[in-house]
């Protein structure tokens, strides 16, 4: 070690400086407080042994300059003197020493008390080491989440959580508490909405959400029902999460032209359903387990159907709201929420009277980063903007002249949907992508005609009352359960003049004995797109360029030209 | 909050007790509650009698249990659960998974 002795007294210097030259240290003397503090900085000496009385600067003042001048660094500095009574000892520690010796100097107590302060001061480098590593560390998961965070928003930046019939509140960092909202159209018209609570924070959380995420848009951009996603995620969930870590889910299938909604509960809080104006509040309950937790065989998609009239409201929440707390240590709780609910009177004004009404709970000092609240309002679908589909980028070329024939046989025609299989095909051709919604209803009503009024010969004069359309559908079960024969064979053409204009070709013929197709078309006026019966044939008939039924009628040719000469709504 | 664990005479039943708030500070003790125990236990008890708060993670652990106890072959009771670990636990729906008296 070196040590800095600084004492006016040459002889008391003399002596000190022999000791500790004895003991192995290397030595630095000063005269008085001045060229102390000069010393200190020239020499950096590891330990100081200051003398109290000294002229020019005394030894209490020095030493406040050079702890001043040390800053975060320890340098013990022992203070000598010759007083014995406690109030000067004590005074000695007040103005910034660290300990004392008394003359006369014994070299064995000298010895315990510089080895003591050795120990002291490597302990306190040691500690400023790890502090430093650890703020290192903690700059880069900083760092790390910034990223992560980037790529999860890219991921989750489709959705349509901007439409207008949805408000919502989510923390930018949120993917980090696990907290994830996404929402995207249907190409066939209507919305799908998730809210999703990962067990665990940080970036464990965040990266079950990306898959998640992905499937969830990609599968609803290829208008695959919520079912059938719920199935996928929960199996990607179920095979890439460690166990113990699930995702708590709501998932929300919102039908404008029905008006109702079907929801999926998996260990997310009670929702609130808000009807007739604000008058009625209906509490949904999660009945599932959440996602990641049950194998694909074990895993329940039922979904529970709501009515929605136009303009009534979905609550949605994770847990950070009920959970939030106050500086006391209180939790928001069940009871406070529900008297938000309760005590409002305009429905509009609800979403923010939650927001506040949290916010003044947990006070000013704690910003709550935890709470994720969603509200999703029933309204007419021409209300929202037409939503810009986001094209992918490609980069091979795009299919602009092909041909595909499918065909399906009883197992298949029974449990398998080739609408999404379909419509995969037809999306590769960029200008049928634009189009995808109006393509998705042509493709859907003609291949449910094909199998429902074909194949499973039902008559769809049942349809015509709402008693009639019950039965319709439990015949319709009755059916598919008993059919041992039958096809339906799909063909479909595409053709291009060099990517300016084309014409997209489907053809669907089925195993039965077809209809009087001259007497429908005569008898079909505009209006008849309402009611229940009826092929829909007026509805594809303002999309198609042309549509024929050709020999007995179970054969059907639709043409569709792009780009479209007739705006057709 | 702390975990006690015991087997009972038979030597076939693990009964895991925590006391306090069943969090992720009690991830460790619990795994050497039921981890390295005689193969001859073959059902397990959690008491939840004076847990006061549950919160994910320690569903996380308890699916961790039951996968170590055989998954679906998993003989698990959770018992003695207060308003507010029973409501938790009904709300994520476990008593699909775990016997909960």
């Amino acid at each position: 070690m070196k040590i800095l002795i600084a004492d006016d007294n040459a002889s008391d210097r003399f002596l000190l400086s022999k000791i500790i030259s004895k003991q192995g240290h290397e030595v630095v003397e000063a005269e008085n407080g001045k060229h102390a503090i000069d010393c200190y900085v020239k020499e950096a000496p590891d330990i100081i042994l200051m003398d109290v009385l000294m002229p020019e600067l005394n030894g209490k003042e020095a030493a406040k300059e050079i702890k001043r001048i040390a800053g975060e660094d320890l340098v013990p500095i022992i203070f000598l003197t010759s007083l014995v009574d406690a109030q000067s000892l004590a005074d000695c520690l007040e103005a910034g020493g660290d300990d004392f010796l008394t003359k006369p100097y014994n070299h064995i107590i000298l010895k315990a008390k510089i080895d003591a302060f050795v120990r002291m001061r490597n302990m306190h480098a040691t500690l400023q080491k790890q502090r430093d590593t650890i703020a290192a560390n903690n700059q880069h998961m900083l760092h790390e989440q910034r990223v992560a965070k980037a790529v999860f928003d890219n991921v989750a930046h489709s959705g349509c959580l901007d439409a207008t019939n949805i408000k919502y509140m989510l923390s930018p960092l949120a993917v980090f508490n696990g907290d994830v909202l996404l929402a995207a159209r249907k190409p066939s018209g209507g919305m799908h909405v998730f809210l999703g609570d990962f067990t665990g924070h940080g970036l464990p959380a965040a990266i079950g959400a990306m898959p998640m995420a992905e499937i969830f848009y990609g599968m609803t951009a290829k208008g695959f029902a919520l079912r059938d996603i719920l199935r996928e995620i929960n199996l990607k969930l179920k095979s890439i999460l460690p166990v113990g870590f699930f995702c708590c889910a709501a998932v929300v299938d919102l039908s404008f032209t029905k008006r109702s909604v079907s929801m999926w509960m998996g260990g997310v809080p009670d929702c609130y359903l808000l009807s007739q104006q604000g008058t009625q509040l209906k509490t949904l309950r999660s009945h599932h387990l959440p996602l990641g937790v049950l194998s694909s065989d074990q895993f329940d998609v039922e979904m529970t159907e709501h009515s929605m009239d136009f303009e009534d409201r979905l609550f949605m929440w994770s847990d950070g709201i009920v959970e939030a707390r106050d500086s006391a240590g209180n939790m928001f709780g069940e009871e406070r929420l529900q008297a938000v609910f309760k005590q409002n009177t305009h429905p509009d004004l609800l979403f923010e009277a939650v927001k506040e009404s949290v916010n003044i709970f947990v006070g000013e000092t704690e910003r709550d980063d935890d709470t994720t609240l969603i509200e999703l309002k029933m309204v007419d679908e021409s209300e929202l903007e037409q939503s810009e589909l986001v094209l992918e980028q490609r980069m091979t070329t795009d299919p602009s002249d092909w041909k595909i024939d499918y065909e399906l046989g009883v197992d298949s025609l029974k449990y398998f949907n080739p609408l999404p299989l379909l419509m995969h095909i037809v999306m590769e051709v960029p200008a049928l992508r634009a189009m995808g919604g109006q393509l998705f209803t042509v493709v859907a009503e003609l291949i449910s005609n094909a199998f429902e009024h074909g194949v499973l010969k039902l008559d769809s004069a049942l349809k015509s009352t709402p008693a009639g359309f019950v039965d319709f559908y439990t015949l319709r079960e009755k059916r598919v359960n008993e059919l041992n024969s039958g096809f339906i064979k799909i063909n479909m053409t595409h053709s291009s003049a060099e990517g300016r204009s084309g014409i997209f070709c489907i053809t669907i013929e089925d195993s039965g004995e077809g209809f009087d197709y001259a007497k429908k078309t005569s008898e079909n006026k505009p209006q008849d797109e309402n009611k229940f019966s009826g092929r829909g044939i007026p509805l594809i008939y303002s999309l198609c360029h042309s549509l024929e039924y050709i020999g007995c009628g179970n054969k059907v040719v639709a043409e569709i030209h792009w780009p479209q000469k007739n705006v057709a709504k | 909050m702390g975990v006690q664990s015991n087997i009972d005479s038979s030597g076939k039943e693990l009964t895991v007790k925590i006391d306090g708030r069943f969090d992720f500070s009690a991830h460790q003790e619990f795994r050497d509650a039921y981890e390295g125990i005689p193969a001859d236990v073959n059902s397990y008890v959690v008491d939840l009698g004076d847990t006061s708060y549950l919160d994910s993670s320690a569903l996380g652990m308890l699916l961790l249990l039951r996968d170590h106890a055989g998954g679906d072959n998993a003989n698990i009771k959770i018992i003695k659960c207060n308003e507010d670990v029973r409501k938790i636990l009904t709300i994520s729906n476990f008593e699909q998974l775990f016997t909960i008296q």
